[in-house]
């Protein structure tokens, strides 16, 4: 019998940047190694650390069992320290995830806003109403 | 169209307030009157449930956007459910005059 598929993990906060990139020493050579931090692990990050939540909360936000919260968030730990540890670059990316509602960044004013109306077609910023944004996903 | 602000002071020179619930002053600016009105915000200093409780002024007040710096883990679903859209500044150096003069190009 073939497992149950990955249950989707909600996240409430995308990550304002995608990356991170290590300077100095070793760095200085070449372009650096890089591994990738799955948007789940960073939103675990966040949760737990950032905003402080304890396991059980931090999974009721993320709509995940606490088990499945607590592999995630040792997951990120474990890449964040590897990052630091070796010097590599960290890429947010990728992930089982889906967000609450669609979320936009936009280009001119840096800005980010959701689109609580699914069925409209997002055209403009709506903070500076530019043409250049971005989605998340 | 009614746009709420979270804001630190009540003039249009203050900046934008980093946190929804418990920012000092709620900025409504009606886009087609150019009315602007300034409201405290009673929860302040609330120790729990600032931002559901601050949800309950702002969309009383029939505001279609909310601009802030970041909003919580318990708003986000309460105004997704109310339609209502979310906006995060992260610059911390916008003046509410700035925020309105955007919004009405």
């Amino acid at each position: 019998m073939s497992p149950r598929p990955a249950r989707l993990r909600k996240i409430s906060n995308p990550p304002s940047v995608s990356g991170f990139r290590p300077y100095g020493g070793k760095a200085r050579k070449g372009k650096p190694e890089a591994l990738f931090l799955h948007i789940e692990e960073f939103e675990a990050l966040r949760l737990c650390d950032h905003e402080q939540l304890n396991h059980q909360q931090a999974a009721e936000a993320m709509a995940v069992s606490r088990p499945t919260l607590t592999r995630i968030y040792a997951r990120a730990r474990s890449k964040v320290a590897e990052a630091f540890v070796f010097g590599k670059q960290i890429i947010i990316e990728g992930g089982k995830v889906y967000f609450d509602s669609e979320w936009y960044s936009c280009r001119t004013c840096g800005c980010s806003f959701n689109n609580p109306h699914r069925q409209e077609h997002v055209e403009r910023c709506a903070l500076c109403g530019s043409k250049d944004f971005t989605n998340y996903m | 169209m009614k746009v709420a602000i979270t804001s630190t002071g009540n003039t249009p020179e203050s900046k934008v307030d980093q946190r929804f619930g418990r920012c000092s002053y709620f900025v409504v600016h009606d886009t087609e009157t150019k009315d602007t009105e300034f409201i405290p915000n009673p929860n302040r200093n609330a120790r729990e449930g600032a931002g559901p409780a601050s949800v309950q002024i702002v969309a009383s007040k029939n505001v279609q956007k909310i601009i802030s710096g970041e909003f919580g883990i318990k708003i986000k679903s309460l105004l997704d459910s109310l339609n209502i859209q979310m906006i995060v500044i992260k610059d911390a150096e916008k003046s509410i005059n700035e925020i309105i003069k955007m919004l009405n190009n």
